[in-house]
């Protein structure tokens, strides 16, 4: 009963004029800025950070979790529109929403998205509202080896679930782990990998980097090359009718996806240094493999849209969770965010559901009031993007292509992450040709930076045994689970040639 | 696309090569106490990737994919023709800007792309290679203060007139 009043008197803070009108304002900033190719929510909650210091602490952190509610909203318009992730938490997004939208159902797709965004950031706030200062400290059981067997299941989905040619899946995911490693070692701040002794491999290769060079080049020059240049989506002109009745097949194709992504992600979001990134590609892996029909995945499921929509906003709300109870950032706005609080004159900790019991129950409050914004002003959206696709492509390609040089620019203001995104994206479009999957290269990206610490962290606390992987009580049944999916084509391949000789 | 497909799993297993000896820089072992060496972690991936490619080959060898089973030409001479126009285009594009700064650039990509690939009427050209890079430079530079490449120093004068505008 606590807890509701709690509650009662955070939504009613939320509600208040000032912070109602900078939740809709936010929203809409975060939504376009999530949309735009390179920039998400942490350009945005960067960026207007000075402005908040113009209002009370309570409004100003109301503010950028409405920002960052709209980008992650937002993220999945450029993945579904542009075929481009706008952030690393809609990589996943793209491998459905893209075929969805080729298909003439991008308007299925972005409702599709809109509707699990909106399950995973209400479930994830219920969460929240419930058991937050338990899960954190449950989230501090998760050390190095469970993180790491975490990144290994994410892995081993691709590899035993994925369908593409095994050798050629291995070769991009070690591909994309590799090219993460590239600039400095973390640990013991050597160079390491500098390529050809290029001066601009010292500062790393960048996911937005591999990601638009794949999808936002490479991609496009593939579909250019298989369609001749006549792409043939037929994007309907979107009514209130057909925006109900899409709304109507996003719930019924679309649920499982949307709770299984809802409740993982959360958990996944909770724990430190994993965030919304992992929990959308392990939503989306876990989605596949529960899936009565895992062979539509890839290729226009959108239970394969819902998964990693309702899971990158549940870990983003989950993500507050440690910054708020332990003061550790769970993701990089939210460490942007815990600079804004430390500025505001907050301690974030234990104490500061006490101490501070009316700011951290108003952004509670304030989860609930964005996420209904946000789905609102999506949808009243959606029509203008699927607008977007309804031009000939003889538009939208010079459009995509140039909103992915800019774009790449803006995320990393380097000439040299610019020819990159060229040089791979020319790559791609070879590699695609003879059938490697480039989606396992970008996760590997995107997860090899999570990976590769915990992994030699790991190793360290175990003086090299790497049974500890399989003692600990988390970690052991997530290695055990991610090696049998490892060898799972194998296993299909011997009992595929027993049943072969038996008949 | 047969002979393709082996000559490109040669080309990344040379890669793969490079990237092992280039790993090797650093230790690759476990150093005691220090745990494992920055080398480690990419010296094993590298060679996962070698492994990954000689499993390639293998399977070539033994025609279990599509491409080993494919005489087929890689692409047409359309296709060729295509991806020269359009790769060429965005390569033309990157090297641009720092000439005529991005801005100039996205309206001769646009010019480029639109009237001679598109085939669009100059006016629906124009338009768009004038506006977006307007647009965008409003947004970059205005609401998200990031500051773009501006080419060489005859485009100032362009900057300058814009950012009288902004602030």
């Amino acid at each position: 009963m606590e807890v509701l009043s709690f509650l009662t008197s955070g939504v009613l803070t939320a509600l208040e004029p000032i912070n109602l009108g900078l939740i809709l304002v936010g929203v809409t900033v975060g939504l376009f800025i999530g949309a735009m190719p390179g920039l998400g929510s942490v350009n945005g909650v960067a960026i207007l950070l000075p402005v908040t210091f113009l209002v009370p602490p309570a409004s100003a952190i109301i503010f950028l979790a409405a920002i960052y509610y709209g980008a992650m909203y937002g993220g999945a318009i450029s993945s579904v529109s542009l075929g481009i992730p706008g952030a690393s938490t809609a990589v996943a997004t793209t491998f459905d929403g893209r075929p969805l939208a080729l298909q003439g159902r991008a308007s299925l797709a972005l409702v599709t998205a809109a509707l699990a965004s909106f399950v995973g950031g209400t479930v994830a706030t219920i969460f929240f509202s419930l058991f937050a200062p338990l899960l954190a400290t449950v989230a501090l059981n998760f050390g190095p080896p469970e993180i790491f067997a975490l990144m290994l299941l994410a892995f081993a989905t691709f590899v035993g679930l994925g369908g593409d040619d095994i050798p050629k899946t291995i070769f991009s995911i070690c591909f994309g782990l590799v090219l993460a490693t590239v600039g400095f070692d973390t640990i013991s701040g050597e160079p390491r990998l500098v390529l050809f002794d290029i001066q601009g491999f010292i500062r790393g290769i960048g996911f937005i980097v591999l990601a638009i060079g794949v999808y936002g080049i490479g991609e496009m020059l593939w579909t250019i090359e298989q369609t001749r240049g006549e792409i043939t989506t037929t994007n309907p002109k979107m009514t209130a009718r057909g925006l109900v009745s899409d709304a109507k097949e996003a719930v019924r194709r679309g649920w499982k996806g949307t709770w299984i992504g809802s409740i993982l992600g959360f958990f996944v979001g909770v724990l430190p240094a994993a965030g919304a990134t992992p929990g959308s590609l392990m939503s989306y892996g876990v989605a596949k493999m529960l899936s009565k029909t895992p062979e539509e995945y890839g290729k226009g499921s959108p239970d394969g849209v819902a998964a990693p929509e309702a899971a990158n906003n549940s870990a983003s709300t989950g993500s507050m969770l440690p910054m708020l109870t332990l003061g550790i950032p769970g993701s990089p706005t939210t460490a942007i965010l815990l600079g804004g609080m430390v500025i505001w004159g907050l301690t974030p900790g234990p104490r500061l559901f006490i101490d501070e019991s009316e700011f951290v129950w108003g952004l509670i409050g304030s989860f609930y009031v964005s996420n209904l914004a946000a789905v609102l002003i999506n949808l009243a959206f959606i029509p203008l993007f699927v607008w977007m696709l309804r031009m000939p492509f003889t538009i939208l390609a010079p459009l995509i292509f140039v909103l992915s040089i800019v774009g790449g620019f803006a995320a990393s203001r380097s000439m040299h992450d610019i020819w990159l995104i060229v040089i791979f994206g020319l790559g791609a479009f070879f590699l695609r040709k003879f059938d490697y999957p480039l989606a396992p290269a970008v996760l590997a990206i995107v997860l090899g930076p999570i990976a590769e610490p915990t992994l030699r962290q790991s190793l360290l606390l175990s003086s090299g045994d790497p049974m500890i992987f399989f003692t600990r009580p988390i970690a052991g049944p997530i290695t055990v689970i991610a090696i049998i999916l490892i060898l799972l084509p194998a296993i299909k391949l011997i009992r595929g040639k027993r049943q072969a000789s038996e008949s | 696309m047969r002979q393709g497909e082996i000559s490109l799993a040669g080309i990344l297993a040379l890669f793969s090569l490079y990237l092992m000896w280039k790993s090797a820089e650093l230790p690759i072992g476990f150093i005691r106490g220090q745990g494992p060496g920055g080398g480690f972690w990419p010296f094993w991936l590298s060679l996962g990737m070698l492994l990954s490619c000689l499993a390639i080959a293998w399977n070539w060898w033994r025609g279990n994919s599509p491409a080993s089973q494919s005489d087929e030409p890689l692409m047409d001479g359309f296709g060729w023709r295509t991806v020269l126009n359009v790769g060429g285009g965005v390569v033309g594009f990157v090297a641009m800007i720092n000439v005529v700064s991005m801005y100039g650039a996205v309206a001769l990509f646009l010019i480029y792309y639109l009237r001679f690939l598109g085939r669009h009427s100059w006016v629906l050209t124009l338009t768009l290679a004038l506006c977006l890079p307007i647009g965008l430079f409003f947004f970059f530079e205005g609401a998200m203060q990031i500051s773009m490449p501006q080419g060489l120093p005859f485009t100032q004068p362009f900057f300058d007139v814009m950012y009288d505008i902004i602030y």
